[in-house]
């Protein structure tokens, strides 16, 4: 099979409100720095994929208020409503349908202009779910709950955590709430719904981020040395939530081991050096380890205890302080993907890692990872 | 240097106005939750498993289900929340009064998993695995609000 890399990132800081910006101001500045940074102009782009969603950016057909900013005139674009990493997913198949040798994907969200919890409350279904205000934290707690009381894991192990990965963004100055705080302060800040406190959950923040994915024929043309997608897959669970066990993630546990197979990775705790995953809140990050098998079943908690994930662990986390330090849906997945991406390379700054050869991205969608994206990104083709 | 200033345009009192379907599955059981207080769940005919909502296909099996099968209205709570902070009711688009329970039941006889509200009167007895009933609205028009909530019974 042809082979796809990623020869340029870009992204914007995360903040709580770019008040100043529309979503164009922050696709121009998130393409400009994944062209310098890829050393390529938009001529050397075939194509363009933009993601966002439609209720969050308040407009039907959202993709198109980003088109001209992105370098879309006179190419072919299309729109992926979901993670960025379904973008990615998406621009890496034109890379390899023959048709394009060069895709931008870009990702773009702004939290701050509405009001969070009708828009995901908005996702639920109309007749059943709706009208009882049914939202992301309401349908998150409630996965919290579940999956502590199947495995055990502890308010404080959850609290460490958030303690981590606000800490790990005082390195990252694209971060929207990098912060030194402890396990007190996560316990004792307001309870949202039970058990969510506050600081469990992540802010939701304004953000664009932009990816260039290539052919193998032209990855090598440019400035930056590739990093190569050797894995890959996209797994959808059910639509009702109660159709699921939630305390399980069965559709990425499907995903990773899918992507783990085609890049050839027999044992991932071992063979994984660094990843970033979709850490929306604290519980998330323990579950998610467990059901990619990157953390025996019901021992993430008791891992992270031991500082395994931390930046200098065995096997460093959300070392960019992940999406509990800063949220931009839709885009959080083209962040994580960018950071693993220079993590690879080497060029991350202050949060780099000893040894990032292979590493792993973690996208979702839907209430509590109705569907979640896997790549694996290694730096040797 | 001046102050920053910010100009707003509202939109004022637009609203967009839409009309779900709620289909042949959600009008039978509707209607039986409306008149005779019963929750009416669909079995799917190849995987057996009972499906709360009702709808017309089994996703897993990707078959269509025609098999009524009542449930509940007795069942446990599978896992819960209580909310403490005011979100806004999307229904009313006030804020809704703080705290409130919001768990999911599962029927005896069903698969699946139904959401609604769970009274929280005394906290110290939800849990999972708890029982619970539903407490039906007097005056029922035919909505998901024709109960009012849960209430644990053990």
């Amino acid at each position: 099979m042809d082979r796809a890399a990623i020869i340029g990132v870009g992204t914007t800081k995360i903040e709580k409100s770019k008040i100043g910006e529309t979503f164009a101001d922050m696709a121009w500045e998130a393409v400009n720095n994944a062209l310098n940074n890829a050393g390529m102009t938009i001529d050397d782009i075939d194509n363009v994929v933009t993601t966002s969603s439609d209720f969050w950016d308040g407009r039907t057909i959202s993709c198109m208020a980003v088109g001209d900013a992105s370098g879309a005139a006179h190419k072919n674009v299309s729109c992926v409503e979901g993670d960025g990493t379904y973008g990615a997913f998406y621009g890496m198949t034109r890379c390899l349908s023959g048709s394009y040798k060069t895709t931008l994907v870009t990702g773009h969200s702004k939290g701050s202009q509405s009001v969070s919890s009708l828009i995901t409350n908005s996702a639920f279904d109309p007749i059943y779910e709706r009208a009882l205000g049914m939202d992301m934290v309401t349908a998150c707690a409630m996965q919290a709950r579940s999956y502590m009381h199947r495995t055990k894991t502890t308010p404080e192990q959850m609290a460490m955590v958030s303690v981590k990965n606000h800490g790990n963004a005082l390195k990252n100055p694209l971060a929207h709430l990098p912060m030194k705080i402890t396990v007190k302060d996560v316990l004792e800040s307001e309870m949202i719904a039970d058990p969510l406190h506050k600081l469990d959950c992540s802010p939701v923040s304004d953000g664009c981020a932009a990816v260039i994915i290539a052919h193998e024929s032209a990855a090598t043309k440019f400035k930056q040395k590739p990093v190569w997608i050797k894995g890959v897959s996209f797994c959808a669970d059910s639509f009702f939530f109660g159709d699921r066990d939630i305390s399980r993630a069965k559709s990425l546990t499907k995903a990773a081991k899918k992507a783990y197979a085609m890049a050839g990775i027999h044992d991932p705790k071992k063979e994984i050096d660094v990843a970033e995953l979709y850490d929306a809140f604290t519980y998330q990050e323990l579950m998610w380890l467990e059901e990619m098998g990157l953390a025996d079943d019901s021992m993430a908690g008791k891992l992270l205890e031991k500082g395994d994930f931390n930046i200098d662990g065995r096997l460093p986390i959300n070392a960019s302080g992940g999406l509990l330090s800063g949220h931009p849906v839709i885009a959080a997945g083209l962040y994580s993907m960018a950071a693993v991406v220079r993590q690879i390379r080497g060029d991350v700054g202050g949060f780099q890692v000893k040894k990032a050869k292979t590493g792993l991205v973690q996208g979702l969608n839907g209430l509590g990872g109705q569907s979640h994206c896997v790549f694996i990104l290694d730096k040797d083709k | 240097m001046t102050q920053n200033e910010n100009i707003i345009i509202e939109s004022g009192d637009a609203i967009q106005p839409f009309a779900y379907s709620v289909g042949m599955h959600g009008s039978k059981f509707f209607t039986e939750l409306r008149d005779n207080r019963r929750f009416m769940a669909i079995k799917c005919p190849k995987c057996k498993k009972v499906y709360m909502p009702p709808r017309g296909v089994c996703g897993d099996c990707f078959v269509e289900m025609k098999d009524w099968v009542e449930v509940g209205p007795k069942g446990i709570i599978s896992t819960f929340t209580i909310l403490r902070f005011a979100f806004i009711d999307p229904e009313t688009g006030a804020q809704k009064p703080v705290p409130y329970g919001y768990g999911f039941i599962k029927f005896d006889g069903a698969d699946t998993l139904f959401q609604h509200y769970i009274n929280v009167k005394d906290e110290t007895r939800i849990r999972i695995g708890a029982r619970v009933e539903p407490v039906f609205s007097k005056d029922r028009k035919g909505s998901i609000r024709d109960i009012e909530y849960f209430k644990v019974i053990d």
